[in-house]
């Protein structure tokens, strides 16, 4: 296609790269994706129009669009809703291009079919090197490269939400996509009914209008016809200075059933009628054990239970009640088969990371970036710096515990549970109950909580194996202890740091090896500070937990490491912590702004109360630049954040609301981590088991938080859901050390003042 | 059999005095808005009204509700549908992100506006930190609050957000 000759206003770069990858994902994936898919026999869409839009005078004009008689829009979005408020946002997206006013808007979830995967999403968790063959996807393969992407990520069963990535990537490549195609699909089939040219006709309010002739038609009218409208080859959208819904708070279309207790959380789904029964399930303690025998004498006596399951690595009772499945779950006496980390606990598993990061010394384990002479210019540094650092395990501990409702009969199984990753939990349904995937139906819920930790199946799959066991439906609730002990958990970390500065106090040399191998890879990464010589490694270990992807996953630890290490490199440098960084920061120009965004905020450098201090952090995750400042209260026995500033650049904020939104969850979920969270490790199990020990932070410990927005890169959008975290921690750490001189170089910072 | 009113209806349970009162709500009588959280009165994601008084019903057996009302937030709604301030504060202020704990909340905030019906926000924080919110909403619900009990304006449909729009740098 030719390169936007009569577009007006011009197409911005990303607009224009986009729509070539989407066009060409619709013709080499055959068709099988997304949007300007017309519905026709013989076409994956045909076969979606039952499922999503199978109501009387309902049209599906392309896989993610459909419009009623009522001419409400329903956007139907690929991802989950666990309370980032990303369906919403991207709902306005496509609503804004089709031109429909958001009154007339509504959110319907794509079931769980591998048409909806969302290609856009897979590719940022699909990355170099996962294409068979092709390590380095160049150039030249770019128009096949979403279709091999779509390919790639349905084998994965990639129907992902995470990585901060709905807006970004299924909102912007995506949605808007389909709404524009969606308003030209519906512009051309008023044009061809009314015999009037598409170009004098113009959309508002989900209404087509033809000023000349006075003709004019709701959108829901013109629905069926612009269904078989061949897709345009290049829908047009909208510049910046066109948007009407992107960029305003438009209020979240989930809020309202969560106020009144109608909402639909995972723990509540189930099939109509009596038959429901209730599990509760105890897993092995220790990774890697087995059940070796129950005594289950007592709990069979007790009232309401049905069954008593050994699954091998669960023990399992079946009741009329879930209260009187865990009572008798209690009752059990269970043994475990032997492993060879019975006997390990926190501070051996610590002293193993340790001897790793030595075995790697200060050139050796995998580099991660190596640039300049670290090693030299350390030698030659007019003050060296070296510190280490240490971070806990964490839990994600949602407020739903994890779940499952399961009905397997007759070769079907039925799933109702709450997952980041529908087909993945649908194929490990599959798996437990025997069945193939398309033999499994997943019913569409909220998820109370997603952080990451709803990204694995395996709950999905104990829940089909007791269904397929019990021959009746069962609803399946993990208790808050077996929430607590049975996560995939952040991993715990320690790392490295050597610095050197110059006569100067100017960095010259950076120094890093920590354990783990990191997701993402750039997270301890510091490119965007002016380092001449840097060198970043990594020295594997070997985990005793389950590890998993937690809220901002790598960026929550690195975050934390490395503006530590900055502070205490101004520090030794002798200068304010702010102006340190932002000579660090001189070829950064976005850091620059968002840095002096957040000082201006907090009034850097005015006067605090005796025993209060500030603390500084600027963290750039998933395609955002995110500086915080903490303010801290040090004059009773433990510390308290009084207030968290924070100003974002998340290239533009679809939904300014929304941004702040997680900006303020981001910051106290990082709070509550830094301040109060650790998993230990005690004989191979996890010691903590509910909020008694492992301590949220709430009402009345909680900051005031202030949030500012920069827009500063609208063709370039960052996520939203995890990029407020990473600041938080080191934000506070610097704030203690500015309030009282002690530097915490562990979490959590409880533990320092206990 | 334990006789008890629910949201204003009489019902007859048949269950195990012992059964706590979130999982009699919830199973028994197919009302799922009150949440399941840590079952050890940690969270308040359970919170329902026993005679007007916030509870964790997590806790609390059937046997303690004999003959008494439970409101749960199913029912404290007008009979019309009409939401109460304290529903139509959380949706202007848009307080709940996954919404999970927000049951418990509303329930909280609910009693602590009829007992102080213009609190202080030391008040606030001492009522509510029964209830976590590990969307981290805190900020919001004090903010509803306020709105609900008519000391601040609502937010409702704000203007348009006026952010620098800059080109990108880097």
């Amino acid at each position: 296609m030719s390169e936007g000759a009569d577009t007006k206003p011009p197409r911005s770069k990303a607009a224009k790269w986009t729509r070539r990858g989407f066009i060409g994902a619709g013709a080499l994936a055959g068709g099988a994706l997304i949007v300007g898919v017309a519905v026709r026999s013989g076409n994956p869409v045909g076969k979606l129009k039952p499922i999503v839009a199978g109501g009387e005078g309902e049209a599906l004009v392309n896989s993610w669009v459909k419009i009623g008689a009522d001419n409400l829009v329903t956007a139907i979005v690929p991802h989950c809703e666990m309370g980032q408020g990303a369906n919403s946002t991207i709902a306005q997206m496509l609503a804004d291009e089709m031109d429909v006013n958001w009154e007339n808007v509504r959110v319907m979830d794509a079931p769980a079919d591998g048409n909806y995967v969302s290609q856009h999403a897979a590719r940022l968790f699909v990355g170099p090197g996962t294409l068979p063959d092709k390590p380095n996807a160049v150039s030249f393969m770019e128009p096949t490269y979403d279709g091999l992407f779509t390919q790639v990520a349905k084998l994965a069963s990639a129907y992902i939400t995470g990585g901060s990535s709905s807006v970004r990537s299924t909102g912007q490549n995506g949605m808007r996509i389909a709404g524009a195609a969606a308003r030209e699909m519906l512009v051309a089939a008023a044009a061809q009914e009314w015999g009037v040219p598409a170009a004098e006709i113009t959309t508002e309010n989900a209404t087509l209008t033809h000023a000349k002739s006075g003709k004019s038609a709701l959108y829901s009218a013109m629905a069926a016809p612009a269904s078989e409208q061949d897709l345009p080859r290049a829908p047009k959208i909208k510049d910046i200075s066109e948007f009407k819904l992107m960029g305003t708070p438009a209020p979240r279309k989930d809020i309202p059933v969560k106020v009144d207790g109608t909402a639909m959380f995972g723990i509540d789904g189930g099939p109509d009628g009596s038959d429901l029964r209730y599990a509760a399930i105890k897993a092995c303690p220790v990774v890697g054990s087995q059940v070796a025998s129950i005594e289950t004498s007592a709990a069979q006596a007790m009232g309401g239970v049905l069954q008593i399951l050994n699954m091998g690595d669960f023990v399992a009772v079946i009741a009329d009640s879930y209260w009187q499945a865990q009572q008798a779950l209690g009752a059990i006496e269970t043994t475990y088969t032997k492993t060879e980390i019975d006997d390990l606990d926190s501070a051996q598993m610590f002293a193993n990371f340790a001897s790793a990061l030595d075995e790697a010394g200060d050139a050796g384990g995998n580099s991660k970036a190596d640039y300049g002479d670290a090693a030299g210019a350390f030698a030659d540094a007019a003050n060296k710096v070296e510190a280490e650092y240490q971070v806990p395990y964490l839990a994600h501990a949602t407020m739903e515990p994890m779940n499952c409702t399961a009905w397997v009969r007759d070769g079907k199984c039925d799933i109702w549970t709450g997952t980041q990753v529908p087909l993945m939990s649908r194929d490990g349904a599959a798996e437990g109950a025997g069945l193939d995937a398309d033999d499994v139906t997943m019913h569409s819920v909220f998820l109370g909580g997603g952080f990451g930790r709803r990204l694995t199946p395996e709950y999905t799959n104990q829940a089909a194996r007791l269904a397929k066991a019990a021959g009746y439906p069962i609803k399946m609730i993990w208790s808050r202890e077996e929430d607590t002990a049975q996560d995939f958990y952040r991993p715990a970390d320690i790392s490295r740091f050597t610095g050197g500065l110059d006569a100067e106090g100017k960095v010259v040399c950076w120094n890093n090896v920590h354990c783990t191998e990191d997701e993402p890879a750039e997270a301890p990464l510091v490119e965007f500070y002016d380092i001449a010589n840097v060198s970043v490694r990594t020295s594997e270990v070997e985990h005793p937990l389950r590890i998993g992807a937690w809220r901002s996953v790598a960026h929550s630890q690195h975050g934390f490491f490395v503006e530590s290490f900055v502070d205490e490199l101004a520090h030794a440098a002798g200068k304010d912590p702010f102006e340190f960084r932002r000579s660090l920061l001189a070829n950064s120009p976005r850091h620059l702004k968002v840095l002096e965004g957040v000082a201006k905020m907090a009034n850097w450098g005015g006067a605090l109360p005796e025993g209060h201090g500030r603390g500084i952090a600027i963290v750039r995750s998933f395609n955002s630049i995110v500086a915080e400042i903490a303010e801290v209260d040090m004059t009773g026995d433990k510390p308290r954040v009084t207030k968290v500033f924070c100003c974002v650049d998340a290239g533009f904020a679809m939904n300014p609301d929304g941004l702040k939104a997680q900006m303020e969850s981001g910051i106290i979920y990082g709070l509550s981590a830094a301040m109060h969270n650790e998993i230990t490790i005690k004989n191979g199990a996890v010691e903590q088991s509910n909020f008694h020990d492992y301590h949220m932070m709430r009402m009345d410990d909680a900051p005031e938080i202030a949030v500012e927005i920069i827009n500063g890169a609208p063709n370039n959008l960052g996520g939203a859901g995890e990029p407020g975290l990473p600041p938080a921690a080191p934000a506070l750490a610097n704030a203690v050390f500015a309030a009282t001189g002690k530097r915490i170089r562990s979490l959590p910072i409880a533990k320092h003042f206990s | 059999m334990v006789s008890i009113r629910v949201n204003g209806k009489p019902q007859e349970i048949d269950a195990d005095p012992a059964m706590p009162i979130l999982w009699v709500v919830r199973e028994k009588l197919a009302m799922t808005g009150t949440k399941f959280g840590c079952g050890i009165a940690q969270c308040g994601a359970c919170t329902v009204h026993l005679d007007g008084q916030p509870i964790r019903s997590c806790s609390t057996p059937i046997s303690a509700a004999e003959g008494k009302a439970i409101t749960t937030i199913e029912g404290i709604a007008a009979d019309d549908g009409t939401l109460t301030n304290v529903q139509q504060a959380w949706i202007s202020e848009q307080v709940p992100q996954c919404g999970y704990c927000q049951s418990g909340q509303i329930m909280s905030a609910t009693a602590l506006l009829r007992e102080t019906p213009q609190p202080t926000d030391e008040q606030i924080n001492a009522y509510m930190k029964g209830n976590v919110c590990r969307c981290g909403m805190y900020g919001r619900i004090r903010q509803a609050i306020k709105v609900a009990a008519g000391m601040e304006p609502a937010s409702g449909e704000a203007p348009a957000e006026q952010a620098s729009v800059e080109e990108a740098a880097t």
